[in-house]
C-alpha cells in the first residue's frame, strides 16, 4: 500500500514538472535567443545556452520598439484608470440602485464582453474618421474605455453586490444621496476591487493587438505589440532581435503578474464565473 | 454611522423623500415622466441619469455598430470610397461561394477542435493534479498561468521560432531520441492550423486550469469522503461525482474557448502558413478591409462571426441571468 502511494505521488509530481517545462520552454528559448550575438544564432544550437552573452539583440530591439513602448504606456495607463472609474460607477448602480429592467440592461451590457470585434470594425473606423479620432492616440484610448464598459461593470458589480445593503441604507438615513453614498461609503472600501480591475484592464489593453492595429497603425504611434508583430512579419532572420523585442513587450505584464499574482487570479475568476 | 435613534432616522428619511418629490414635481416634464415611470424619482433617477452615457455608448458602439455592419454587408461598398448602393444578398452569395471562405470554415472547425480539447483536457488534468495537496503548488500554478500574462503577439513570435522546421521543437525531439521526427508545423499545408492551435492552447490553458482549480476547491471534502465510504475508487469518484459537479465550469470553458476559436487573429498574422491553409474568418475580414478595401465583403464576414458567436453567448448569458436572479 505504501509503495503504491509513493508511486502515485511521484507520478503526480512527474507530470506536473513535465507540464511546467512545457509552459516554460518558450520563455527559455526567448530568453537565451535574445541574449545571443548574431553570429551565434545557429539553428542546430537553438537550445544551447549562449556561448557569449551579448546585449546587442536587446539594444537593437529597444532601439526599434522604444517609441512604441512609450506609446503603449501613454495609451494603457489612462485607459485603464478611466475605464476602472466608469466601471466602478456602473457597477455601483447595477448593484445598489436597481430599477425595473436594470438586470436586463446589465445582461445587454455583457454582450459586449463576448463580441468578436470584427463585427464592429467597419463602423468603428468610419465613426472615428468622422470625428477626427482615427489614427490618434486619444481615439484608441476612447475605444478601449468604451469596450471596457462591460467587463469593468461586471467586476465591480459582483464586488459591490457582496457589500451589505444595510450599509447603503445607513448612508441614506444619514442624509447621503446617490453621490454621497458612493463617495463616503463605497469608494473607501473599493480599493481591493479597483486593484483587480485596474490590473485586468492594464493587462488586456497592453496585450491588445487588433484594435491597436486598426485604429493606430502608423508605425510611429502604434502600440508596442503592433510594432513587435511588424518586426516578426518582416521575415528577418535576426531572431535575437525578434525575441528581445517580444520580451520587452511582455515585460510590464510579466512583472505585474509576478508581483500581483493573487489579484490577477481574482480578476481571472471573476471575469468569467460570477453573474 | 451617526445613527441617533430609529424615530429620528425615520423622520429624516421621510423628510428627504418629500423634498426629493417636491423638487421633481416643479418640472412638468419630469412630473409627466414620474407618472409613467413610478420608480423614476429621487436618487434612483439620478442613478439612471448617471448610467445614461454608458447606455448610449453601449447602444451605439456595440448594438448600433453590429446593425450597421449588417447593413454594410448588403451594399456595394467594395472600394476605398463609401458606396451605400443596396445590392441585397450579393456579397453574401459571393462570400458563401468563395474558396477562401471554405478554407476559413475548415480552419474554424479544426482550430476549434484542437484548441478547445487541448485547453479543456489539459486544464482539467493539471487542476486535478494540483488539487492533490501538492508541495510547491503555488509555484506550479504560477508557471502554468504564466503564459496568459503575455500577449498573443509575443506568443506568436516565440512559437514561430519554435516551429521553424530546421530547428525548434523538431530539433528538441530529435535530440531526446525521436531521431526521424520531422513536421512542418504551421507551414504544413494540411494541418498548419492545428499547429497554431497548439500555440494558442499553450497560452490559454492556464486560464481554464484556474477555473477548474477554483471549482475543485469548492467541492467539500465530506463529499469525497462519503464517496470513498461507499466504495468508489479514485476513477469512480471523478467520473460519477466530480466531473458532473464541474459541469458549469466545463460550460464556461467551452464558451470561452469557443469564442476564442471564432475570433483567432493575432496568432494567425504571425504564424500563418502558405496561401489560405491557415486562413481564418478574422484574418480574411482584416485583409478584405485593409488590403482590398472590400468593406461590404468584410462586413459580411464580421457579421457572420457575430452570428456564430451568438450561439455561444446567448446560452451563457442566459445562465448568468438565472444566477443573478437567484
Amino acid at each position: 500500500m505504501k509503495t503504491r502511494q509513493l508511486l502515485s505521488r511521484s507520478a503526480i509530481y512527474f507530470f506536473l514538472i513535465v507540464f511546467c517545462l512545457f509552459y516554460l520552454l518558450p520563455f527559455y528559448v526567448m530568453f537565451i535567443t535574445g541574449l545571443k550575438p548574431y553570429e551565434d544564432l545557429n539553428v542546430t544550437r537553438m537550445w544551447d545556452l549562449p556561448k557569449t552573452v551579448s546585449l546587442d539583440g536587446i539594444r537593437e530591439a529597444w532601439n526599434r520598439v522604444a517609441p512604441n513602448f512609450r506609446n503603449s504606456i501613454v495609451i494603457t495607463i489612462p485607459a485603464a484608470i478611466i475605464s476602472s472609474f466608469i466601471g466602478s460607477i456602473n457597477g455601483y448602480i447595477f448593484a445598489k440602485w436597481r430599477f425595473p429592467g436594470s438586470n436586463t440592461l446589465f445582461i445587454l451590457f455583457l454582450v459586449g464582453m463576448f463580441l468578436p470585434y470584427q463585427g464592429i470594425l467597419v463602423p468603428l473606423v468610419r465613426t472615428l474618421q468622422a470625428v477626427g479620432l482615427y489614427g490618434k492616440t486619444l481615439g484608441l484610448i476612447m475605444v478601449h474605455c468604451i469596450f471596457g464598459i462591460p467587463i469593468t461593470a461586471l467586476l465591480f458589480r459582483s464586488y459591490y453586490a457582496g457589500i451589505p445593503d444595510e450599509l447603503v441604507d445607513a448612508g441614506k438615513i444619514d442624509g447621503c444621496g446617490f453621490f454621497g453614498i458612493y463617495r463616503w461609503i463605497l469608494l473607501p472600501i473599493s480599493m481591493p476591487s479597483f486593484a483587480v480591475v485596474l490590473l485586468w484592464q492594464f493587462t488586456n489593453i497592453w496585450n491588445d493587438f487588433l484594435i491597436g492595429l486598426v485604429v493606430l497603425s502608423s508605425p510611429r504611434l502604434a502600440p508596442v505589440n503592433v510594432a513587435v508583430q511588424n518586426i516578426a512579419g518582416s521575415w528577418s532572420v535576426e531572431w535575437n532581435v525578434q525575441m528581445s523585442a517580444a520580451l520587452i513587450a511582455a515585460l510590464p505584464t510579466i512583472v505585474v503578474y509576478l508581483a500581483l499574482g493573487k489579484l490577477f487570479m481574482r480578476g481571472l475568476l471573476a471575469g468569467s464565473l460570477k453573474g | 454611522m451617526r445613527l441617533k435613534s430609529p424615530g429620528l432616522a425615520n423622520k429624516a428619511m421621510s423628510h428627504s423623500t418629500q423634498q426629493g418629490e417636491r423638487g421633481f414635481a416643479a418640472s412638468p416634464i419630469l412630473s409627466a415622466l414620474r407618472k409613467r415611470l413610478p420608480w423614476f424619482h429621487g436618487d434612483t433617477a439620478i442613478a439612471f441619469l448617471v448610467l445614461i452615457p454608458s447606455i448610449v455608448a453601449v447602444a451605439i458602439f456595440i448594438y448600433g455598430f453590429i446593425l450597421w455592419t449588417g447593413y454594410v454587408s448588403l451594399v456595394k461598398w467594395d472600394t476605398a470610397i463609401e458606396d451605400y448602393t443596396f445590392v441585397g444578398l450579393r456579397n453574401w452569395i459571393q462570400l458563401f461561394t468563395m474558396e477562401r471562405f471554405h478554407w476559413d470554415l475548415r480552419s474554424l472547425v479544426l482550430y476549434a477542435l484542437g484548441f478547445m480539447s487541448q485547453c479543456i483536457i489539459f486544464g482539467f488534468l493539471i487542476a486535478v493534479l494540483l488539487d492533490q495537496k501538492i508541495k510547491g503548488e503555488a509555484l506550479f500554478r504560477t508557471i502554468v498561468i504564466f503564459p496568459f500574462a503575455v500577449s498573443s503577439v509575443v506568443t506568436g513570435v516565440a512559437w514561430r521560432w519554435l516551429m521553424q522546421p530546421t530547428t525548434g521543437i523538431n530539433l528538441l525531439l530529435q535530440k531526446i531520441g525521436f531521431e526521424n521526427f520531422y513536421f512542418e508545423w504551421n507551414a504544413n499545408p494540411k494541418w498548419g492550423i492545428l499547429a497554431i492551435s497548439v500555440a494558442a492552447a499553450w497560452q490559454f490553458t492556464g486560464y481554464i486550469m484556474a477555473l477548474y482549480l477554483a471549482a475543485l476547491r469548492g467541492i467539500p471534502d465530506e463529499l469525497r469522503e462519503a464517496a470513498r465510504v461507499d466504495g468508489a475508487g479514485t476513477w469512480g469518484l471523478y467520473r460519477r461525482i466530480i466531473i458532473p459537479l464541474l459541469r458549469p465550469v466545463t460550460f464556461t470553458a467551452v464558451v470561452l474557448t469557443g469564442m476564442g476559436s471564432i475570433r483567432v487573429f493575432d496568432l494567425v498574422t504571425i504564424l500563418r502558413g502558405p496561401a489560405f491553409t491557415t486562413d481564418t474568418l478574422a484574418f480574411h475580414m482584416y485583409q478584405s478591409i485593409f488590403g482590398l478595401y472590400r468593406f461590404s465583403l468584410a462586413a459580411a464576414v464580421g457579421f457572420f462571426m457575430v452570428f456564430l458567436s451568438s450561439f455561444l453567448v446567448a446560452p451563457y448569458l442566459h445562465s448568468m441571468n438565472l444566477e443573478a436572479e437567484q
